[in-house]
Parts: structure tokens; C-alpha cells; sequence
């Protein structure tokens, strides 16, 4: 069931981060194949006990050589530096996949170690179960409430860091139903090794009927509830919930950020440090926005 | 005019043998490596400056009054040991031991200042476990201070070596070496002045 | 106030049997190297001529003998991981996590700060200083306090098998995870204080190497006449003197967060993980060229006396080890590409990142350049440089594929980024040390290596490394994550025993160097090497006899070219007595540095139990040390100069009774040193 690869992807951003390491690999083997060839030539041909083969210890300055040397790495180099900016820009994980279409938004929370899922239109919840409409852009809004962790599911894309008091995006999108699988991949402790979870792509009709389903389920994430779950815990069951308090997900954030001041350039003169400091404020998570 | 100039090379120059001039070099580069050390702790009070927690803030806790007189103690000391290098080149060794104890004396001067400032802060709820920003503030200004400490107990050390050696080209490659860490946290507590107390307060 | 600090006797590994063995193996080993010295009555020798020695070249082997142990030490912890893996497939293995976690974190921990350093520093310190025609580094003694400090930290990580338990949260330590409120135990304080006191020593060493190199080269050698193993010290030693201090002061804030309650890196409190993570990787990528740097100074010297021939592009060469030594400061973020930093900072440090790729692209094609049109004889070192150069290019290509962002989103975290700094740090780095210890031996002890063994171990450690870590690769696609205690994907486990197997190859490669060793004293009269240029060598370090004098250069050499050595050698030059000699001046040995590391030792012990009056009474007593030390106004000593010319007439005895060049016997050999016929402009 939960077997998947990166090279198998199964939605537009992991196509497109997977053929840009494609892309990238087939570049470098310009300057890879040449090393691998030169290497065993002349290992092979300027063996000492080869005395036919040509012996000049003089040749050690050619500048037309030292021109190769350099300008063919910087050449690739710059070939595959256009290549990184048009992609780092293209899949910022920040960016909407496509703004014509309204996402779906879910509200991720890592915690020891298990994932929860926050619907905030459905007002539902779910541990360790990620389901949403194959087709439909999924922006996510990841925290953690416990040590730093970090989001993937290798099948769509990924991965960011999920932290305390921050709030990082990833948007994903699935272009099939089916079943993959995701996890924290930054170590987090004893459980780590079994903190994954399902993600399911269906159907929008299957989608409805699934929230209807967590809608069933009659238990409530409220305070007392979401304490209880934040406790350390690992291998837990998929776990429905049909109502959540509403703000939940900004008070997990709000909890380690209540109280900071604002920046040092408020007290300062220069703009520059007044965009640094609001960079590195607590609530608006890890990026100015 | 020619005596500047003498004091001038043997200030630059202490000793004059490769070895001692060697040792100087050396610590230029450990002063430069230091300087990182309080690049990244300035770096990271700056990040670490509205990170209160609820707890109080820069205006809160800092005095202008007691940063100034600390300032002053400290620029001070700097200037009398200026005047004890000079005695030195000039081999004036009751000079250099007068001057040696008034650095020492004003070094004193601002260590208390510092630290009835810290056990104050403390015992007000804003010692350095009250937030990031206080933790930032402790760490970075008592760096400061404990380099002034160990830059105390080198001019002591200094003092018993004088008394025991006389100003001998050992003891001259020591000294000069001396003043640069004693002028060297100078110019990091000026540093501190700027960027700590002087936007902490206005 | 308790009188241990949180020490009890539940401190002690009986808990487990697997942790329980590994003190047992510690302590054992111990003893019995206690046992051998006692037995061979060597007490005296050992504290009167080796760890009181302040010889640059006694530092430097103790240094290595340092990272041949860690070595062992940091290779079991791989095997078990290799092994835990390899069954842990829908089963917990035979390690818990707990136990699974310390292990990953000592493996790094040691391979990096107590294999890698260590050896680089005693490379370094054995070998550069003759290069450049000294007698020393500058600074003798604070030589010796940073090599004892760094044996106070390996020692520190070693005692943390018996007392205690070590670290969980990996070599690179990231808070939260690591701060006071997720693992509030004496594992981190471990990792913490055993780095902190080592990197103080490393910041020394740096700050040693680079007085050095400016102040105490002999006349004639100007910068660009340096070896290219001495260019790369020059700037691995800027890097550390400037990155070393970010290391300090992350360790420190983490250190006062933990004991003092701070709050720099908790998520409540108003602290900030991230800060950690730049500061730490503000140390941690300059150190990656820290370690490589000198590494390939090594393959530079290799390749050139194995060819024949003179280093092709030296200018190159040096220019390209600037030019990483700049960049490598400018790329720390591609370590946390996936923190949400915008696109724009993103593609910077990605850019930045895989310019690197230019300069280090030039050194390989130079090498290979060297190689071309030479004569290329395939001694054990040589074959470890020629097994670099392919394997490492690979890794080269994996790292650029990681320095692209939204590969690096997918890629990040997984075992192909294991596999990939594996690819640098084990061919680029290990191999340049072997290769360097294989080189430079004879000129420590005065014979070679036995051959056959050392190209055995080349095959293991080359065959080895391709089975154990391009399954990793493959394992990094198919997105398996690193530090996996167990998992549950079928798929993973075929290339997880593959990878375990290959990790036993090059524990193969581990037991040849040690049966080498072993071969090689036994038989050491069969390989003596009397001339002290055992390989027809191009550098000054071959001038001196093997073992060399304690002064080196009895009397300090006249550089007039590149490959300063063969320039002689050419001219006729190398091996003309002096008529008359002078008294040297030399440090006296001394027992405070070691005295030094001990205390510093116990300093940390005692900041990892919490046991504050200790940690008052070790820093103070280091103060009366450091300032009784100051009132020495006498620490040299110097050898008549009757003494000079008894040891150099017996090696001019020597050096008539043999040919001077050892290399000649080589069925490869292209004859003796002459002056090369060089192009316009590569004087």
C-alpha cells in the first residue's frame, strides 16, 4: 500500500521538480562524461610502464586549456543557473497553483508524532488521514506544535518545515485518485520513524461523502481535546473529528509567539532594518509576506 | 617630536625580533576571530530584540545614566593605558606600573557597574531566562564583561611580572599585546553603547 | 547542593546489553592499552618524549593516531546503523530508537569533529611546516594545548558510552529538539561540550597554520612557489579561524539554554530555532571546504610525484582554492532550503551554491591534466587519488542536483542527501587523508607501507563505498528519509542490505589498513627508507631525512622554484653538505598542554553533570596554568652545534651508502630529477 517514489510522480509539482532534476543531471553529464572518459584514457595510457605513450613533463601551462577548464564548468554553470531561477520561481511553494481556482484549504499541525488536519471550511479534523479532491489545488498552512518538523508527500511535491510559532505553505496538487503516502522527515525523537500518514485522493463526490463521514464521527476537537492529542503519542489511528473550535490553528501559533514586542527597527531609523525585523516576526510565520 | 616617533616604532614594533613581532601577528588574527564572536552576538541580539515574551522591553530595563558612566570608565581606562604604553616605550617602569593600576581601578569601576546592573535586572524579573531578547542582552553585553575580567586579571599578571622581571622584551611583547584586547573592547563596548543602550533607550 | 551534580550510579549502561557491551569494549580498550604501555615499560618514553612534546611533528602523528581510533569508533556506529536497517523491515530491529538515535548522532559527531579534524590537523601539522622549510609553527605550544583540547572532546564523547548516555539529535544538534524541553537528559551536553572544547582547539590551530605559513616560510619561498597542499592549508586555515567562532557561539547559547534556562532556540520564551540553524551552518559549510581543502592539497602533491611531473595549472589551482574558500561562505542556506525562505533567496544561495562547482571542476580537470602526458606510477596513494577523482565527480553531480531548490524540496532529508555528502566526505575527503598517510609515512618512521595491503585496502574502501551508498541514492529517490529506526515500504530493504553489505566491504578496507600497519613495522628493515625521498619526491618535506631531525632543516633551504625539492635536486643542489653548522633554538618539551586537555576534560565532564564546583575549580586551575605558563621566559632550549653536526654527518653516512633515489627500481620510472623544459609563462 504505501509504496511510492519520487520518480513516480503522481501530480503537477513533483512532475516538474522531478524534470528539473532530470534536466539538471542530463546538463552535468557534459562535464561528468568527460571526467569519467579522460580518467580511464589516461590512467590506462600514461601508465609508467608504457613506453610508447608520449612523456612531457613540460606540460603543465596550455592557455588555451586553462580557458576550457574554466569556461566550459562556468558555461554549464550558467546554462543550469537559468534553469534554477526560472524553477526555484515556478515551484515556490508559496505560490497557488492556479489562482483561477479556489483551493482547498486545510490547516496541517505536526505533532508528537502524528499529523493533524484541520478542514476550516468543513470544519472537521483528522489525525494522520489527508483526503481532498483529485484536481482540486491543496494549500496547506503547516505549523508544529512540538520540535521542527518537515512536510513531504514525496508522490505530489514538498517539502517545507512545519515550526513553533510559525506558519510555512506548501500548495499540491493531485491529478489522479490515489493513495500515497507522507511523514515528517526532519528527525523528531523516539516515534519518528512511524510518524506518517495517508494521503488520499478522490473523487469529489467520494470527498463529500468522506467529510460527511468525519462529520459522524460526533467527537469535537476543542481545547481539552486538541491538549490531549498534542500529548506524545505514536502510531495513532486515523482519527475523525466532526467540529473544531474555530482560531484553533492560529492559537496553537499564537501560544509560542504571545507577548514578543515589535522589532528592533521600530526603534530604529533605517527601513532596511524595519523589513528585517518584520521578516523575522513571530506570527506572519518565516516569510514576510 | 623625535620621542613620538621612538614610541611610535617601538609601539608598532614591540621588542623588534621576528619572534615577538610573530606573537603580535598572531593575535591581531585571534582579535579578528573574537570580532566574529561578537559580530554574531550582536547579529543576534538584533534578531532577538522584539522576541520579549511578554516580559519587559529595551526602554524597560536600560539606563542611559549607568551605560554612559560605563562608557566613560571603560574609554578612560583605554586612555590610561595609552599613557602606561608610552611610559613603556620610554622604559619608565614606575609609569607603567601607576598607569597599569589606574586601568585596573576603572576596569573594577565599570565590572561593578555591570554587574549591580545585571543583579538588578535579575532581581526585577528581567534576568535572562525573562525572554530572547533578555537572554540576547545578557549573553552578548556579559560577554563583554567577562573578556574585561580575563583582561583585568592579564594586567594583575602583568603587574607581578613587571615587579618580578622588570620591563623586560618578553614582558614588553605582553604588554603591547595587552593593549590591543584592552583597546580592542573599546571599541566593542562603544559597539554596545550604539546599538544596545542608545536605540534600546531613545 | 549535590555534591555529584545529577550524576547517580543509575548512570551506568546496565540498563541494556548492546549499551552495556559498548562501555565494556570502551573500557576494556582502554585498560588494555594501559596493560601494553605498562608491559613494554614505555611510561616514561610516552610522557617524556611524546605528549610532552611540543614537535610539530610528534603533534601531528599523535593527531592521527586520535582520528585512527575515532575512526574505528565511528565505523562500528555505521555498521550497526547498516545492520539495523538492513533487518528493520516491519520489525524493530535489534535497536530501540533511543539507542538507534545516539548512534547516528556519535557517528557524525565523531566522523566530523574527532576523524576528520584530527587528521586533517595532524596531516597538517606533520607535514607543512617542512614544506615550507621550517622548523616549526610559530606557536609551539599552543599547538600542543589545541591538540590535547581536541583529545579532551574525543575523549568526552568516548566516556559518554560508560557514564551517561550520548546525544539524540544528530551531529548538527537542531533545537527545539535538542533543547532543554525535548531532551533534557546529559546527551546533548555531551555532544555540546565535547564540540565546544574541540572547536576552541581547532580555532587555534587555525590561527597557527596561518602565522605560520606568512611568517616562518624560508627564504626565497614566496606565496606562489607554496606546494599546493600548503596553499590549501593557507585558506582551509582562514576558513577556520573565521567560521570557527559561529560554531562557538551557537554551541554556547544552546549550552546556556540548557543549563541556565535562556531562551535563544525554544519555541516559547521568545526564542528562534532558525537562528541556530544559521548560525550553525555558517560553521558548518565552510568547514565541509575546511576539511576537503587540504584533502585535495593532497591529491595535488600525489598527483604530480605519481605522475612525474609538475602540477599542471598551479595558478589555477591556487586561484580555485581561493575562490571556494570565498564561496563557501556565501551558500549556508542551501542547507535549509525547505525553512519557506521567498524564491528569491532561494535561487541566491542555489546559484551561489553551484558556482562552487566551477572551481572545484577546474581542480579535477587540472589533476587530470597532470596526469596527462606523465608517467603514472600506481602506489596506494595514487590509486586513492585516481579513485577520487571518478567517484568524487559523482558526488559533485548529486550535489549540484541538490543545490536546485525544488529538487532539493523533494530531495532534502532523504538518504540521497546522505549518499551525497557521504560521496564528498569519503572519496573527497578520507581517501585524501589515506592517500596522505600513506604518502607521508615513510617520512614519519622512516620506511614505507607495505604495498600489497594498501591497494587491497584501496579496493575495499572503492568497492565498498559504490555498494553501500548508491543504494542510498536510489533509496533518496524512492523517498525513504534518514535516520530510520524502522519502516514498513518492502521496497527499501533489498537496497538497505545491499548498502549493509558494502559497509562490511569497507570494514574489510578498515582491517587491511590495520594488518598494513601490522605488516609493515614487522617487516619495516625490508622497506627502510634511508634517503628521506622515498618517492622521488618534488617538495621540500622530502629533504629532510625519515624520521627527520627535531629541527627539520639543519640548515634552512634556499627556494629558488616551484616544486622547490626536484628544483634542487635538479641543480645538484639537494645534497651538498654545509661545511659548518649552527646552534639551533627548539621549545622544550613541556607537560602543560596536556595537563591543559586533561583539566579541560574534566571541565566538560563536570558541565555535563551539572557539577558546578568542579567545572569552577578545572576553569580556574586552566587560568593558573595558562598564566604560570606566561612567566616562562625560558622555554627554549638549543642544541650546540656539535649535536646538529653529529646527526647531519650520519645521515650524509647514510645518504652515501645509498642511491639517493629509491623510486628508480620502478619499472615506470622516467628518470632522475632534471630541470623541466617549461612553456612562456608558467615560471
Amino acid at each position: 500500500m504505501l509504496t511510492s517514489a519520487d520518480l513516480n510522480p503522481k501530480g503537477p509539482i513533483s512532475l516538474a521538480e522531478r524534470q528539473l532534476l532530470f534536466d539538471a543531471f542530463f546538463i552535468m553529464m557534459i562535464v561528468i562524461v568527460p571526467v569519467f572518459v579522460m580518467a580511464a584514457l589516461f590512467t590506462w595510457r600514461y601508465r609508467g610502464t608504457n613506453r610508447k605513450a608520449r612523456y612531457d613533463p613540460g606540460f603543465v601551462y596550455y592557455w588555451p586549456v586553462e580557458i576550457l577548464v574554466w569556461g566550459a564548468p562556468a558555461a554549464i554553470i550558467v546554462w543550469l543557473g537559468f534553469h534554477l531561477w526560472d524553477g526555484t520561481h515556478k515551484l515556490d511553494p508559496y505560490d497557488p497553483i492556479d489562482k483561477s481556482v479556489e483551493p482547498l484549504e486545510v490547516q496541517v499541525v505536526a505533532q508528537d508524532w502524528k499529523w493533524l488536519f484541520i478542514y476550516p471550511e468543513q470544519s472537521i479534523a483528522v489525525v494522520n488521514e489527508l483526503v481532498f479532491p483529485t484536481g482540486k489545488p491543496l494549500s496547506l498552512k503547516i505549523t508544529s506544535d512540538t520540535v521542527m518538523n518537515s512536510f513531504v508527500i514525496p508522490a505530489l511535491g514538498g517539502q517545507i518545515y512545519a515550526m513553533a510559532g510559525m506558519q510555512t505553505k506548501l500548495h499540491l496538487l493531485a491529478d489522479e485518485n490515489g493513495e500515497y503516502w507522507g511523514r515528517n522527515v526532519q528527525y523528531s525523537g523516539y516515534g519518528f520513524a512511524d510518524q506518517q500518514f495517508h494521503a488520499i485522493s478522490v473523487s469529489d463526490e467520494d470527498f463529500e461523502n468522506w467529510v460527511q463521514k468525519a462529520k459522524d464521527a460526533g467527537k469535537m476537537l476543542d481545547k481539552e481535546g486538541y491538549e490531549a492529542l498534542a500529548k506524545p503519542s505514536s502510531k495513532l489511528p486515523v482519527t475523525y473529528y466532526s467540529s473544531v473550535t474555530p482560531g484553533l490553528f492560529d492559537s496553537i501559533i499564537y501560544k509560542y509567539t504571545k507577548g514578543n514586542a515589535h522589532g528592533y527597527a521600530m526603534q530604529c531609523t533605517t527601513p532596511e532594518l524595519a523589513q528585517a525585523s518584520q521578516a523575522s516576526g513571530g506570527e506572519t510565520g518565516s516569510r514576510a509576506e | 617630536m623625535s620621542m613620538a616617533s621612538a614610541t611610535d616604532a617601538t609601539l608598532v614594533h614591540p621588542g623588534g625580533s621576528p619572534e615577538t613581532e610573530e606573537k603580535a601577528f598572531g593575535f591581531w588574527i585571534y582579535l579578528m576571530s573574537d570580532a566574529i564572536i561578537f559580530a554574531l552576538l550582536f547579529m543576534t541580539y538584533l534578531v532577538m530584540f522584539g522576541n520579549t515574551a511578554g516580559g519587559p522591553e529595551a526602554k524597560d530595563v536600560f539606563s542611559l545614566e549607568r551605560a554612559a558612566a560605563e562608557t566613560f570608565l571603560l574609554l578612560m581606562s583605554s586612555t590610561t593605558f595609552g599613557m602606561a604604553s608610552i611610559a613603556a616605550a620610554r622604559a619608565d617602569r614606575e609609569r607603567v606600573v601607576m598607569w597599569l593600576v589606574v586601568t585596573v581601578a576603572l576596569g573594577l569601576g565599570f565590572i561593578f557597574l555591570e554587574f549591580s546592573e545585571f543583579r538588578g535586572m535579575i532581581a526585577e524579573g528581567a534576568g535572562p531566562s525573562r525572554s530572547g531578547f533578555l537572554s540576547a542582552f545578557f549573553t552578548l553585553v556579559g560577554t563583554h564583561g567577562l573578556h574585561v575580567s580575563i583582561g583585568l586579571i592579564w594586567i594583575v599578571t602583568m603587574l607581578a611580572q613587571i615587579g618580578m622581571k622588570g620591563l623586560s622584551v618578553p614582558v614588553l611583547s605582553r604588554l603591547y599585546r595587552l593593549g590591543l584586547f584592552w583597546h580592542f573592547l573599546d571599541i566593542i563596548w562603544v559597539a554596545i553603547f550604539s546599538i544596545v543602550y542608545l536605540p534600546g533607550l531613545l | 547542593m549535590d555534591f555529584f551534580g545529577r550524576l547517580t550510579l543509575d548512570s551506568l549502561p546496565f540498563y541494556s546489553a548492546i549499551a552495556a557491551s559498548g562501555a565494556g569494549v570502551t573500557v576494556l580498550g582502554g585498560l588494555s592499552v594501559v596493560a601494553l604501555i605498562t608491559y613494554l615499560g614505555a611510561w616514561k618514553a610516552l610522557f617524556g618524549e611524546w605528549l610532552s612534546s611540543l614537535d610539530h611533528k610528534k603533534i601531528g602523528i599523535m593527531y592521527v593516531v586520535v582520528a585512527l581510533v575515532m575512526l574505528m569508533r565511528g565505523f562500528i556506529d555505521a555498521a550497526m546503523m547498516r545492520s539495523q536497517q538492513a533487518v528493520a523491515f516491519n520489525s524493530d530491529g535489534y535497536l530501540p530508537p533511543g539507542h538507534f538515535d545516539q548512534i547516528f548522532s556519535s557517528h557524525g559527531t565523531i566522523m566530523i569533529f574527532f576523524m576528520a579534524m584530527p587528521f586533517l590537523s595532524g596531516i597538517i601539522n606533520f607535514v607543512m611546516p617542512q614544506q615550507i622549510g621550517s622548523r616549526d609553527v610559530a606557536f609551539p605550544f599552543m599547538n600542543a594545548v589545541s591538540l590535547w583540547l581536541t583529545a579532551a572532546g574525543a575523549g568526552l564523547v568516548l566516556i559518554s558510552l560508560v557514564i551517561g548516555k550520548f546525544s539524540t539529535a544528530g551531529w548538527t544538534g537542531y533545537p527545539p529538539y535538542s533543547g532543554p524541553e525535548f531532551t533534557p537528559g546529559v546527551g546533548v551536553d555531551y555532544w555540546l561540550w565535547a564540540v565546544l572544547i574541540s572547536g576552541i582547539g581547532s580555532t587555534m590551530s587555525g590561527i597557527n597554520f596561518l602565522v605560520t605559513i606568512l611568517k616562518r616560510r624560508a627564504p626565497g619561498m614566496t606565496m606562489f612557489r607554496l606546494p599546493l597542499f600548503t596553499w590549501t592549508v593557507f585558506v582551509a586555515a582562514i576558513l577556520m579561524i573565521f567560521a570557527f567562532p559561529a560554531l562557538t557561539v551557537a554551541c554556547v547559547m544552546l549550552a546556556l539554554d540548557r543549563t541556565l534556562d535562556f531562551h535563544f532556540f525554544t519555541n516559547a520564551g521568545g526564542g528562534n530555532m532558525m537562528n541556530y540553524i544559521n548560525l550553525f551552518w555558517l560553521w558548518g559549510h565552510p568547514e565541509v571546504y575546511i576539511l576537503i581543502l587540504p584533502a585535495f592539497g593532497v591529491f595535488s602533491e600525489v598527483v604530480a610525484v605519481f605522475s612525474q611531473k609538475r602540477l599542471f595549472g598551479y595558478i589555477s589551482l591556487v586561484l580555485a582554492t581561493m575562490a571556494i574558500g570565498i564561496l563557501s561562505f556565501t551558500v549556508w542556506l542551501h542547507h535549509f532550503f525547505t525553512m519557506g525562505s521567498s524564491e528569491t533567496v532561494n535561487s541566491f544561495f542555489g546559484i551561489m551554491t553551484t558556482i562552487i562547482a566551477v572551481p572545484t571542476g577546474v581542480k579535477v580537470f587540472d589533476w587530470l591534466l597532470t596526469m596527462f602526458r606523465g608517467r603514472l606510477i600506481f602506489k596506494p596513494p595514487m590509486l586513492f587519488t585516481i579513485g577520487f577523482l571518478v567517484t568524487f565527480v559523482i558526488g559533485g553531480l548529486s550535489g549540484v542536483l541538490l543545490a536546485m531548490p525544488p529538487v532539493d524540496y523533494l530531495m532534502h532529508n532523504t538518504t540521497f542527501l546522505i549518499a551525497h555528502f557521504h560521496n564528498m566526505i569519503i572519496p573527497g575527503v578520507l581517501f585524501g587523508y589515506l592517500a596522505g598517510y600513506m604518502f607521508w609515512f615513510p617520512k614519519a618512521f622512516g620506511f614505507k607501507l607495505n604495498e600489497w595491503w594498501g591497494t587491497a585496502s584501496f579496493w575495499c574502501w572503492i568497492i565498498g563505498f559504490y555498494l553501500a551508498f548508491m543504494p542510498l541514492y536510489v533509496l533518496g529517490l524512492m523517498g525513504m528519509p534518514r535516520r530510520m529506526e524502522h519502516y514498513d515500504i518492502a521496497a527499501w530493504q533489498p537496497h538497505l542490505i545491499v548498502a549493509a553489505i558494502g559497509a562490511f566491504i569497507i570494514f574489510l578496507g578498515i582491517v587491511c589498513l590495520g594488518v598494513q600497519l601490522w605488516v609493515s613495522v614487522r617487516d619495516r628493515r625490508s622497506a627502510l627508507d634511508v634517503s628521506g625521498d622515498p618517492w622521488n619526491g618534488r617538495s621540500l618535506e622530502w629533504l629532510t631525512a625519515s624520521p627527520p631531525a627535531p629541527y627539520n632543516f639543519a640548515v634552512l633551504p634556499k627556494v629558488e622554484a616551484i616544486d622547490a625539492f626536484w628544483d634542487m635536486k635538479a641543480r645538484g643542489v639537494a645534497y651538498v653538505q654545509p661545511k659548518e653548522y649552527e646552534p639551533i633554538t627548539m621549545p622544550k618539551n613541556t607537560l602543560i598542554p596536556l595537563l591543559v586537555g586533561g583539566t579541560a576534560f574534566v571541565f566538560g565532564f563536570a558541565m555535563v553533570w551539572w557539577i558546578w564546583w568542579l567545572a569552577v575549580a578545572t576553569l580556574a586551575f586552566i587560568g593558573g596554568l595558562v598564566i604560570f605558563r606566561s612567566f616562562d621566559d625560558d622555554p627554549d632550549f638549543t642544541m650546540p652545534a656539535s649535536t646538529v653536526q653529529a646527526i647531519e654527518d650520519r645521515r650524509y653516512e647514510q645518504l652515501a651508502k645509498h642511491p639517493a633515489n629509491e623510486m628508480a627500481d620502478e619499472p615506470g620510472y622516467a628518470g632522475d630529477p632534471s630541470p623541466d623544459p617549461l612553456p612562456e609563462g608558467a615560471r
